[in-house]
């Protein structure tokens, strides 16, 4: 059908009669993500001061190879790592949660509005005339997010065994782990409970656990997972950015008290 | 009582202007208030298409200072009133005069879905027995009051025109309703793939933000079907699953 006749159709890029700050929106998402982007690009590819005590940073967990002593292999990088090639112990680690939040049915929304201004934000006017949705390749292959859904999970028990293991300090003299609270091990649990809430949240998760039924009732465990994990789902977007915000800080705290600038404070 | 202005979009197919009116306000008054209070003081000719008053009959939906919005439903106590008031009709659909548009389209694209069908009746008298709690999710789709508002704000229909290849949000909620159904047996994720477009539909989550019945439409509907689409159309293993038992 076309609308050719009607003659406030397809306004220009930008255009709109709304009257409130609509920019301010896409804008932070701009702002927020780009940040965590570069930061995070820069964090992984250092390689050091991702450790200190018993903290390992998410960005580096789990440490399959590495230098710490939270490392999985006996060894530094894998033997068959080209020489040629930067190394450091994230690259194991975070293509999967990237994977995960590109693909995040929330994200998209907002990196679509962000990033591609397709729209900038709701009756606003678009850059482009073509569209092609998530028909053709790449968006595609955002029809796979069950499949980065498998890797975060783990992540998700991953990082709760990384916050347990935060509250065993290594006694200097006797050289035994004490059970012990700092302001770290607090910042890890938080991480942990943050990202288990973005991830068990996640709208693939809610089809899978029961979501994909029509007659729920006749599986009462999968009803009750679809509920609880719809209610994680309800607040789906407030996960996503307290989640993506604090694991960004996990790393720089973990990071600057490794680095000797912060100290972190023991409260037991 | 305060005087407001309001610039009311007045033209048809042909072309059109705002037009320019100040009226009095006051208290508790609605958009669709002043509009009629504008019609009758000094546009006659004003056409505005209303019903209920009520924000149930979905009539009188046209995009108030550019968001879409029922206009029985828009209070004067939430608009900035220093400024003049932007009123003119939905993007989505052809205008047919001033506020009013031809929404036909909707009705029409609603007849490509694949109607409710039963499964076989469940006791000898041919009735069915339901679950309460598996109709429930299907409720709030039900809700529904046809504005169009969602299809409106909807950047596929109205700014890309894409109304041959998607059916947008208010066709994805009714779908979604049967779909989801505890008695119906159709399967429409092969329309909804191709026919219907679900894949247009990048998660803006704007037809959420305008539904004057606060139906959750992509997190409830647009989402959950993608997911059953993914199910048929996209999932590797899923679709090989299905090969070896010679789906």
């Amino acid at each position: 059908m076309s609308n050719g006749a009607f003659a406030l159709k397809r306004a220009g890029f930008g255009v709109t009669a709304r009257r409130d700050a609509w920019w301010i929106q896409p804008l932070v998402t701009f702002a927020v993500f780009s940040a965590f982007i570069v930061y995070s690009t820069w964090a992984g590819m250092q390689g050091e001061y991702y450790h200190f005590g018993p903290y390992l940073s998410p960005f580096y967990s789990p440490e399959l190879f590495g230098e710490s002593p939270h490392r999985w292999i006996d060894a530094v990088k894998p033997t068959w790592w080209p020489a040629w090639m930067l190394w450091s112990p994230a690259f194991f680690v975070v293509p999967f949660p990237i994977g995960f939040r590109l693909t995040c049915y929330y994200y998209r929304g907002a990196y679509y509005k962000a990033f591609w201004a397709d729209p900038p934000n709701c009756a606003v006017g678009e850059p482009r005339k073509g569209y092609l949705g998530e028909n053709a390749f790449p968006l595609i292959l955002q029809n796979l997010h069950r499949y980065f859904l498998i890797p975060a999970l783990a992540l998700i028990a991953i990082l709760a065994y990384d916050a347990w293991v935060a509250l065993w300090f290594k006694n200097a003299t006797t050289g035994v782990y004490e059970f012990g609270l700092g302001v770290g091990s607090i910042v890890l649990a938080l991480n942990a409970f943050l990202l288990g809430g973005y991830t068990l949240g996640c709208h693939s998760l809610r089809h899978l656990v029961g979501g994909g039924l029509d007659r729920m009732s006749e599986s009462p465990a999968r009803m009750v997972s679809w509920r609880c994990v719809s209610c994680l789902n309800n607040r789906h977007m407030r996960w996503a950015w307290f989640s993506l915000v604090w694991v960004g800080f996990t790393d720089l705290y973990v990071r600057l008290c490794a680095m000797g600038i912060w100290t972190d404070w023991r409260i037991i | 009582m305060a005087t407001a202005t309001f610039k009311i979009w007045r033209g048809d197919t042909e072309g059109g202007e705002y037009g320019e009116y100040q009226t009095e306000v006051s208290e508790g008054m609605v958009v669709l208030d002043a509009v009629h209070q504008i019609q009758a003081e000094r546009a006659h000719d004003l056409a505005v298409r209303w019903n209920c008053k009520a924000g149930k009959c979905g009539s009188c939906s046209a995009e108030v200072n550019g968001m879409p919005k029922l206009m029985c439903m828009t209070r004067l106590s939430d608009i900035n009133l220093n400024e003049p008031v932007t009123i003119q009709p939905v993007k989505a659909f052809p205008i047919i005069r001033d506020l009013v548009c031809d929404v036909s389209w909707n009705f029409r694209a609603k007849k490509k879905i694949k109607p409710f069908k039963p499964r076989e009746a469940d006791a000898a008298d041919g009735t069915w027995r339901m679950a309460q709690e598996d109709v429930d999710r299907v409720q709030e789709f039900r809700k529904c009051i046809e504005c169009f508002l969602c299809q409106d704000v909807c950047h596929v229909l109205r700014d890309h025109d894409l109304h041959e290849q998607f059916i947008g949000p208010r066709l994805f909620v009714y779908t979604a309703a049967l779909e989801m159904h505890p008695l119906d047996e159709e399967d429409r994720t092969g329309d909804l793939a191709a026919e219907f477009g679900v894949g247009y539909c990048n998660i803006t989550k704007c037809c959420t933000k305008v539904c004057p019945e606060d139906i959750t439409i992509t997190d409830n509907a647009i989402i959950p079907l993608k997911e059953r689409v993914v199910d048929t159309h996209y999932d590797p293993i899923r679709m090989l699953v299905r090969k070896l038992r010679g789906g």
